[in-house]
């Protein structure tokens, strides 16, 4: 009976998963979704807490109010600019948390004996591990690799992303000679546990101990695999361990027989994958080639491919000034906002500027790269932040047509999203990658602090070309300038 | 194991893409916030080990587990559902057409909309 309620029980809140990630859908119906999904959590957690013997109240109350403390205390301080480290962090913490319910599986048998002896009497029947078969041991193995390497990759990404790692792709001679020793200390360490199976009960030794490796050997290799990828990748990595999370819960749930584990792991598992895949359409790569690639750095990558030769070419710069008459006078501007835009925090100087234009008539649209910022549709979130209506913000695919009859594209921040190299240079390491095509503009200024190469290491020939004219300085202080010029001219 | 469990996953991580493909561009961080809040569902294994079972090993492993997974789906959803907050369509007209519409019809909330 209670075996029925609780599986029940987590069929509504997997239906409850799934009909709050349809809501999400539309951005009028997504936070209803959101909360839906909230009250499906709620509810497995309670008939959990109400139909699963609970032997140890106090520690469970204490690690459900600790842990709602640390989350709620990270999710009310978080800036808008730092939410892809944030999810980076969630998601580690979701890995690790699936590795560890696998792990207590174990410790689970392998105190088996002892425990059996002392408190047979007390205990509900079900609640004592049968024999471990080599299954079990397996489903308990992957659950353990898995998490520990969303774990661990997912704190390397959240350094990189935060900037406590360096962004540019770390990679030395002999790492993926490393990455494949530990591979195969995985799998051997994989072997030694299941093989240890069969001495049950007296499982203590091989098993354990190759737990104890495995758990070392996988957080190595989620070193391994993040460190060599570059902060611009970063969206796809991100992306993938997200996916990786759900797997973990998964195989969690494999380990525990628990449907809901499994359901809402494979959710999130899926959606993760097709978030990896449209990230790495956006980019014109390859999965395998975004992984061990160690593309997209600083200085270092530029080598890939062969430098842009910028001798002979001149910049032509311009004034907050003469950008706010350029733009008073445009009929149509696209703002192209960037990574650089984030960095400064300028979205809301923008809104207030395009909130201006509109005013005098101008009409203002926001041209989003998907892999614009350091996740999916970060971008879009920090306008959102900014009070910029949805409906002004335009996928690359609907506003791409609009460049040319546009009269100014005013980039803010952005480089290699915008780079014409992209389309025209077969020789250039981001040749093919779709890009905004903002050169087709009639006027091009672009909002950058120095002439440094964008994330990719790659020089942008946008740049230099003859209808762009660039804007140098702190974002939010040129927008700032630009927006004080703009009411000079109103009044 | 149970071939059903292996059934189960397979059917939803077919639901999974099928409802996630049509999520747009826009929703994709608050997408990636959601579903990773959801995949903290871990909390009811955690609950599991860290609740039911006596021994010490496998109780304080869950007590870690469970503290983690409760910090990944409270501030999850927490933090997904600050972020689609401030998405809003279009309710700010320009301020000079806002006044126009307002004193000539007299029905500000329709005419700010439209």
């Amino acid at each position: 009976m209670k075996e029925t309620l609780i599986t029940l029980a987590y069929l509504v809140a997997a239906s409850l998963f799934i009909i709050g990630l349809k809501r999400l859908s539309s951005p009028m119906t997504a936070r209803a979704g959101n909360q839906l999904a909230a009250v499906g959590m709620l509810l497995a957690v309670v008939a959990t807490l109400f139909l699963e013997p609970i032997l140890s109240p106090i520690e469970m109350v204490t690690g459900l109010v600790l842990g709602g403390a640390v989350g709620a205390w990270l999710a009310k301080q978080v800036e808008m600019t730092g939410m892809p480290e944030l999810v980076a962090a969630f998601n580690g913490f979701g890995g690790a948390a699936s590795a560890l319910v696998a792990a207590a599986e174990v410790a689970r048998y392998a105190e088996f004996e002892s425990f059996a002896l002392a408190s047979a009497q007390v205990m509900p029947v079900e609640a004592i591990a049968g024999p471990l078969s080599a299954v079990s041991a397996f489903t308990i193995a992957l659950s353990v690799l898995i998490g520990a390497v969303t774990f661990s990759g997912s704190f390397v990404a959240f350094g990189k992303l935060s900037g406590r790692i360096s962004g540019n792709p770390i990679s030395f001679p002999g790492l993926r000679l490393i990455s494949i020793v530990v591979g195969l200390g995985v799998i051997t360490a994989t072997v030694i546990i299941v093989a240890g199976t069969a001495d049950f009960p007296v499982i203590e030794a091989p098993v354990v101990w190759g737990l104890v490796l495995l758990s070392a050997l996988a957080l190595v290799l989620g070193i391994l695999l993040v460190v060599p990828i570059g902060g611009a990748d970063m969206p796809v990595v991100v992306a993938l361990l997200n996916s990786y999370s759900g797997l973990a819960a998964a195989a969690a749930g494999f380990v525990l027989s628990n449907y809901a584990l499994i359901v809402s792991g494979a959710l999130v598992g899926a959606s993760g994958l097709i978030l990896t895949r449209i990230m790495c359409d956006a980019m014109n790569r390859s999965l395998a080639n975004v992984l061990l690639g160690g593309f997209g750095g600083g200085d270092g990558a530029a080598g890939a491919g062969p430098a842009m030769s910028t001798e002979g070419l001149s910049v032509r710069e311009t004034t907050a000034d003469d950008a706010a008459i350029l733009m008073s006078y445009a009929q149509k501007v696209i703002i192209v906002p960037g990574y650089g835009l984030a960095v400064a925090q300028a979205q809301h100087q923008v809104r207030e500027m395009a909130d201006i234009l509109q005013q005098e008539g101008v009409e203002v649209k926001y041209a989003i790269h998907p892999v614009a910022g350091r996740m999916p549709g970060h971008m879009n979130v920090l306008l959102a932040e900014a009070n910029v209506p949805y409906d002004q913000l335009y996928d690359m695919d609907d506003v791409n047509a609009d460049f040319e009859t546009a009269d100014v594209a005013l980039v803010v921040g952005a480089n290699d999203v915008v780079n014409p190299a992209a389309r025209s240079d077969p020789g250039s390491p981001i040749y093919g990658m779709p890009i905004l095509n903002v050169d087709k503009a009639q006027n091009v200024i672009v909002l950058k602090r120095s002439m440094r190469p964008g994330y990719a290491g790659v020089e942008n020939a946008l740049f230099y070309g003859d209808s762009t004219q660039m804007l140098f300085g702190d974002a939010k202080d040129s927008i700032g300038e630009v927006i004080t010029e703009l009411k000079a001219l109103k009044s | 194991m149970d071939i059903a469990l292996i059934v189960v996953f397979v059917l939803a991580a077919f639901v999974g893409m099928e409802v996630i493909s049509k999520v747009p561009a826009t929703l994709h961080t608050p997408l990636m916030s959601g579903s990773n809040a959801i995949s903290g569902i871990t909390i009811v294994g955690a609950l599991v080990v860290a609740g039911m079972v006596g021994t010490p090993w496998a109780k304080w492993l869950g007590f870690i587990a469970l503290v983690m997974a409760t910090i990944n789906v409270v501030g999850g959803f927490l933090v997904t559902d600050r972020m689609l907050q401030m998405f809003k369509k279009k309710d700010r007209k320009p301020l000079k057409a806002k006044q126009e519409t307002v004193t000539t019809n007299g029905a500000p909330r329709e005419a700010v909309k439209a």
